[in-house]
């Protein structure tokens, strides 16, 4: 049993417009320790995803159906008590705006020390003592000095350390970060990712990371979910990936980044853009903006499968690669024939112009 | 204007604002005064991109709408087309405006949510006297449809669009008055990779077509890099590299280019490179640092020739000189007293517990005496005066180099001396990056 799994799970919004489906069927698991990347467009469902593990899916939306195992216990049919005490407690979460997440009229070691005192329980002196000890561990100098500022007079990757030190002051077994990096600058989103693949090596602690940036997901992850309109298109170790995608979007979106060092004049895209969830295309939704589609794309919906052999994909028990594509399950005429290049360790340093050593600048 | 004017030349352009200040501040004359801009120069050709980049403050919005005026520089003159447009009236400025136009990161903030796109587009039409009539809806539809939009959708409201299709509009509400110059603010830091890179195809498509030349202000220089021709990366108000990108990219590199190019996460999970992490964040520009702006953060900071350091205790050093000036060790805080809490304020300042150079380790070692004694002052005087760094007195000024101008001392021959023992992290790469390269090893070390 891993320690996250989630089966068949189906979150809809009731709007005005007509139902949002913001995620469909959706199956994964992430081990103890494990590091899960999710990625995809804004509106893919990435952050529904993160809220309804938290049960923080408001109105008008809600969980329709399937399960969120936690430890082997459906957090969906725990009661407000258990959900709290989980929350924060064994499962923390980290948002992209860590100025919003703080309580400006509060000092930032009183935030930390009250959720100290809430979840461990300690006396005022020992959490004080707790909440400045945790503040040194995500790298703020002079901790106990800084304890009795306030959140505005942080910068925001400091602000961003202190959400970080809220989240590991009760030791959580899993840590929901989305787009913890994506309002910082680069020199400071290094630091962050830093601190977290510390705390998460030394405290065990898994780490869903949602993410639209690729290059973090390459850097942190170790499996990763590639979602698209609500769904999961391919999930997979993240060499294959990278290295080998097997759905025609996550090729889009490989080639779409900007790397520095590649001489392609135009960069390639993805025509036209995410549908919205209510009126989804039919038969594969990826079909209007797929360059191999074919008119059974249009009828027929692709199921997650094994890119090996075809087999529906097991994503709670099994590790294999798997895309959600008809070229899987030879229900395509034609083949999927992109080729991928990854600039990196194999690409010969001696070949490359000038630009495409510049990051290898760092290699030994 | 003579063929060999460029499009537009910037030249010593400053931009301070006051600071926030209060009541008795201004009563005792205490105004400070933020250096956003600091004294930059740069030049863009007829149908070119400089590409801006740099952390966020560090000036480049300022810029950006300083050389439309839409701020008004403290000082420095901008030429468009060899004209000064910093000494024109407003009336001479709004016929300018047709020429010099602005796309911002947040078109839903940038777009009044009350007009029709027809309306966005057509009062850019109007505001500088264009089109009338049949023309002008024909004109509308012609600009959306050069943007990637149906023009059947011009009578939609903002709120109808996503952020690409939003930024289309920005830039077709740009392109409405047929400009020769744009500033592009981030147009594409908000926005998905694929959307990303739709939208940095259409301009570069409207460059080739229309020959428009872009200030492009981005804080991601592998975005940069795909639509510039010039580089110029900022830190604090001044231009610290500019040039191609491919002078850009090999050495000599400014520590800071180099660290901000590290420091882009790789989209390749077997990448096994060493990152360069900076400490800390980008200073305040009220008060920012004597000499080289870079020097609090600087990993490769020029150590004094008349001691022997190991380049990571001499930025340890300069860190504790750094944390002495501002007054910023909570030494009450420590809990100890003598040896103990030296040793404690040692590997708060990442100090090895003792410095290779033993003349270095008695100049540290009192520098911590009067750090326990929170005698700050006396700690910066102390290793600021016997431990010499032109990055701290002298301010560097951006030089040619074998790849692009850099305002650095390690590729100053004048400060050869200083730079000529302990040689950074970085230097490795040099000859293999030299050669692959083409071009001689150069000022690397
Ligand atoms: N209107 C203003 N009043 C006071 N300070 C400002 C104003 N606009 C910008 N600043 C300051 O000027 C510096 C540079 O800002 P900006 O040009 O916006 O940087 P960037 O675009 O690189 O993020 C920052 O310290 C910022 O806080
Ligand atoms: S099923 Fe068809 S439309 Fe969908 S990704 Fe595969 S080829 Fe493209
Ligand atoms: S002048 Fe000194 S501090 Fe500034 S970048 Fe060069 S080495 Fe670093
Ligand atoms: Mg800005």
């Amino acid at each position: 049993m891993a320690m996250l799994e989630v089966q068949d799970l189906n979150v809809r919004f009731y709007t005005d417009d007509g139902v949002v489906k913001a995620t469909d069927d959706l199956s994964y698991r992430i081990e103890a320790g494990e590091r899960f990347g999710v990625v995809g467009e804004s509106g893919a469902g990435k952050s529904v995803t993160s809220l309804a593990l938290m049960r923080l899916i408001d109105e008008p939306g809600v969980i329709e159906s399937g399960e969120i195992r936690f430890k082997g216990e459906n957090i969906l049919e725990m009661d407000e008590e258990e959900m709290r005490s989980l929350r924060g407690n064994e499962i923390a979460m980290i948002f992209q705006d860590a100025g919003t997440a703080l309580n400006p009229s509060y000092t930032v070691g009183e935030q930390i020390s009250e959720a100290i005192r809430y979840h461990l329980g300690l006396d005022e002196a020992a959490a004080r003592e707790r909440a400045i000890e945790t503040l040194e561990s995500v790298g703020i100098p002079s901790a106990a000095e800084r304890y009795s500022d306030y959140p505005h007079e942080f910068s925001g990757g400091m602000q961003q350390r202190v959400v970080i030190a809220i989240a590991l002051s009760c030791d959580p077994d899993l840590i929901i970060a989305d787009e913890p990096t994506t309002a910082l600058d680069v020199t400071i989103e290094a630091q962050i990712l830093e601190l977290l693949e510390d705390v998460a090596t030394e405290f065990d602690t898994a780490i869903q990371l949602i993410t639209h940036d690729l290059g973090v997901v390459a850097e942190f992850c170790d499996r990763v979910m590639v979602m698209y309109a609500g769904h999961p298109v391919e999930m997979a170790p993240v060499e294959d990936v990278y290295y080998d995608p097997q759905h025609p979007y996550t090729v889009g979106l490989m080639s779409s980044i900007p790397r520095i060092g590649d001489d392609r004049d135009r960069l390639q895209t993805i025509p036209g853009r995410m549908p919205d969830l209510i009126e989804m295309p039919p038969g594969c939704n990826f079909h209007p903006r797929c360059p191999y589609a074919e008119e059974s794309c249009t009828r027929v919906e692709p199921r997650l499968v094994d890119v090996e052999t075809g087999d529906p994909a097991d994503p709670i028990n099994s590790d294999a690669q798997t895309a959600a594509c008809l070229a899987h399950t030879g229900e395509l005429t034609g083949e999927l024939d992109y080729e991928v290049t990854v600039q990196g360790e194999d690409a010969p340093t001696e070949s490359g112009p000038a630009s495409g050593t510049s990051t290898g600048a760092n290699d030994r | 204007m003579s063929g060999s004017e460029p499009l537009l030349r910037v030249e010593g352009l400053e931009k301070y604002y006051e600071s926030e200040s209060d009541f008795i501040d201004r009563l005792l004359g205490r105004q400070k005064e933020v250096k956003a801009v600091d004294g930059v120069s740069f030049e863009i050709n007829e149908g070119e991109t400089l590409g801006l980049v740099g952390e966020s403050g560090c000036g480049k919005s300022s810029i950006g709408r300083s050389v439309l005026r839409l701020r008004e520089p403290t000082a420095g003159s901008v030429y468009f087309k060899g004209q000064d447009i910093t000494t024109l009236s407003d009336s001479e400025l709004r016929d300018l405006r047709k020429e010099m136009q602005i796309i911002f990161q947040n078109p839903q903030s940038s777009l009044n949510p009350r007009l029709t796109v027809n309306d966005i587009i057509g009062e850019a039409l109007d505001i500088h006297g264009i089109e009338g009539g049949v023309s002008r809806d024909a004109r509308i539809k012609e600009l959306l449809e050069r943007v990637g939009l149906n023009a059947s959708h011009a009578n939609r409201y903002p709120h109808e669009f996503s952020g690409g299709q939003l930024q289309r509009i920005g830039i077709a509400r740009a392109l409405a008055v047929d400009p020769g110059f744009i500033v592009c603010d981030e147009p594409v830091s908000a926005l998905d990779v694929s959307v990303q890179a739709q939208i940095l195809n259409l301009l570069e498509d409207l460059q080739d077509e229309l020959g428009i030349a872009y200030l492009f202000i981005a804080h991601d220089l592998s975005v940069v890099e795909h639509i510039a021709d010039q580089i110029a990366v900022m830190y604090l108000g001044k231009i610290a590299e500019i040039g191609t990108p491919e002078e850009l990219f090999a050495p000599p590199q400014h520590p800071y280019t180099e660290a901000l190019l590290s420091a882009i996460p790789e989209p390749d999970p077997l990448w096994e490179g060493d990152r360069i992490l900076l400490e800390g964040s980008v200073p305040s520009p009220i008060d920012p640092p004597s000499g080289c702006k870079f020097h609090t953060r600087c990993p490769r900071v020029i150590p004094p020739s008349d001691y022997e350091f190991e380049q990571e205790e001499w930025r340890a050093v300069m860190s504790l000189r750094h944390r002495a000036r501002e007054a910023d060790i909570a030494v009450e805080t420590f809990d100890a007293e003598g040896a103990e809490l030296t040793a404690a304020l040692r590997e708060e300042l990442d100090l090895p517990s003792a410095l290779s150079d033993p003349e270095a380790e008695q100049v540290v070692q009192e520098a911590l005496r009067s750090v326990a004694d929170e005698a700050f002052a006396d700690a910066e005087r102390l290793l600021s005066e016997t431990f010499e760094t032109p990055c701290t007195t002298d301010e560097p000024v951006l030089r040619r180099t074998d790849a692009g101008r850099v305002a650095c001392h390690l590729f100053d021959p004048a400060y050869e001396n200083g730079a000529s023992d302990g040689t950074a992290a970085g230097d490795g790469p040099t000859t293999s990056d030299g050669t692959s390269a083409g071009s001689a090893p150069s000022g690397g070390d």
